[in-house]
């Protein structure tokens, strides 16, 4: 497994790069938007790539819940780190791409609050693993992982209908998509695929070797002889 | 557009920024290994 | 079994809360300066305050809510009655529910007593279906409770517990939040319909007490 993962980088270095190349040159320039359109290409591959690793921390957290395996939530945090970069950059390519085509920086629609909030469950799911205390954090953990899914169908769809008597500007992509298009998209969406793996699977080994030192330091911890204090004698 | 390649920047800089954070984490472990290495 | 635990439970709460009335005591200051506080920001007349009224009212009950979910575990922590839990065979979400019934109630006193004011302050008058509110009033603050009485037994032992709470509790009530604010908002100005809203705050309560029993046995047993 090991010697596979330098051969992969460097697959996805160049998948990422002719992802590049499809991005600026091969796709068709846009009717309407121009070329600044092309952000797209980038935004939106992260947000499906944003969703698988969202999807693997949700099947890891349950396999946690049933099995107490903790391979299990050590893949759980992993993808969720994966998936809140993958998250932030949703957040910050909307905007730079809603600025110079609608004008706004940002706007209450659908999905960019959607991804907002999703964000915010995600980071306070984060820091609740940074802040618990004890073995026992991979259960609240994947408790809060299990509310923060089953939230997620509730948070479009409120969103949604506010949208609906409140209407406001769509960020979003106008009209039909050229087949072209959307070919580009789906290279750079496989190639960002590769990447967040290559990073998930180096935050994964990272999670693991982490424990083990732990574990080792522990166990180093229990073998000292205690230096307590002369009263207890 | 200045505004494409601010996106594509953003997007680089916080994926190498968050690979980053991982190395420091990888070489803070690494410290910790060699010194539990000494204590044996 | 379980019933009459969390009726003893939940009748221990009140009785402690009723001597001491802690709880309720900083949950209404609290309210009462979170709305003073926005009236010095806004200065509506009566048709511009219903537009915000709903939102100032929600906000005011969800920070008093924290107030009282705060506390919610803080006794049984003290005490050691979590870990008596633990080994009594009693099933955790009769304790669950003791607790999340507790907080509804206290913050239901709150909101009974705060929304008179709020129309005095801000002289409001439903335009559209008055008894609805009272049905929003049920379903939201229940949505609150259920997730913060949960949430409030996973951050008991963190570091900064105080802290915890919102900030795991916020994001996942923000689309009961949405629903209050709107249906509130819809019934003061009687504009739009609040119904679609009421049936999105029944779905939350439904989906969320339920995720809440089924998994809070775990969460207590993970302490």
């Amino acid at each position: 497994m090991k010697r596979a993962f330098p051969i992969l980088a460097v697959l996805t270095a160049v998948l990422l790069s002719y992802a590049l190349y499809e991005a600026l040159v091969v796709a068709p320039t846009d009717a309407l938007q121009g070329d600044v359109y092309r952000i797209i290409y980038y935004h939106v591959p992260s947000a499906w790539t944003m969703f698988v690793f969202f999807a693997i921390n949700f099947v890891a957290s349950v396999v946690y819940l049933i099995k107490r395996n903790l391979k299990a939530d050590a893949v759980a945090v992993s993808a969720a780190e994966i998936g809140v970069v993958f998250c932030t950059v949703v957040l910050v390519t909307g905007p730079i791409w809603a600025r110079p085509v609608w004008g706004i920086w940002w706007t209450w629609d659908v999905r960019l609050t959607s991804t907002l909030v999703l964000w915010l469950i995600y980071v306070s799911y984060l820091t609740l693993r940074r802040f618990a205390s004890g073995g026992n954090m991979p259960v609240l953990a994947a408790a809060l992982a299990i509310f923060g899914a089953l939230d997620m169908p509730l948070v479009y769809f409120s969103i949604w209908f506010f949208r609906t008597q409140h209407p406001q500007p769509v960020v979003g992509d106008g009209g039909s998509i050229d087949p072209r298009m959307f070919q580009v998209w789906l290279i750079n969406w496989a190639a960002f695929l590769c990447f967040g793996m290559l990073v998930f699977w180096s935050r994964y080994r990272l999670e693991v070797t982490r424990r083990d030192v732990e574990q080792i330091q522990a166990m180093q911890s229990l073998a000292e002889p205690t230096r307590t204090s002369g009263a207890l004698r | 557009m200045t505004y494409l390649y601010a996106a594509y920047a953003a997007t680089w800089i916080i994926h190498i920024g968050y690979l980053a954070t991982l190395y420091l984490r990888y070489s803070r472990l690494r410290d910790e290994m060699q010194e539990l290495k000494k204590k044996r | 079994m379980s019933k009459g635990l969390t009726r003893a439970t939940l009748v221990k709460d009140l009785r402690l809360e009723w001597r001491s009335k802690d709880a309720i005591n900083s949950m209404l200051f609290f309210a009462l300066l979170v709305v003073v506080i926005f009236s010095f920001s806004f200065d509506p007349t009566a048709e511009e305050s219903r537009q915000i009224a709903g939102g100032l009212v929600w906000v005011a009950f969800l920070f008093a809510a924290v107030v009282a979910l705060n506390q919610t575990w803080g006794r049984e922590l003290r005490n050691h009655v979590l870990d008596a839990y633990r080994v009594s065979p009693a099933p955790a979400n009769a304790l669950f529910l003791a607790k999340a019934l507790g907080n509804f109630i206290f913050v239901s006193v709150l909101e009974a007593i705060m929304t008179p004011l709020f129309v005095v302050f801000y002289n409001l008058r439903a335009l559209g279906p008055a008894y609805q509110l009272p049905v929003v009033a049920v379903l939201g603050t229940w949505a609150l409770v259920v997730n913060g009485t949960f949430f409030a037994a996973m951050s008991v032992r963190t570091r900064n517990r105080e802290v915890m709470l919102p900030l795991l509790l916020f994001p996942i009530t923000i689309p009961a939040l949405l629903a209050m604010v709107e249906a509130t908002s819809a019934i003061l100005t009687g504009e739009l319909s609040a119904k679609f809203w009421i049936v999105l705050l029944g779905a939350y309560d439904v989906i969320f007490t339920i995720a809440s029993l089924v998994l809070f046995e775990l969460i207590l047993h993970a302490e």
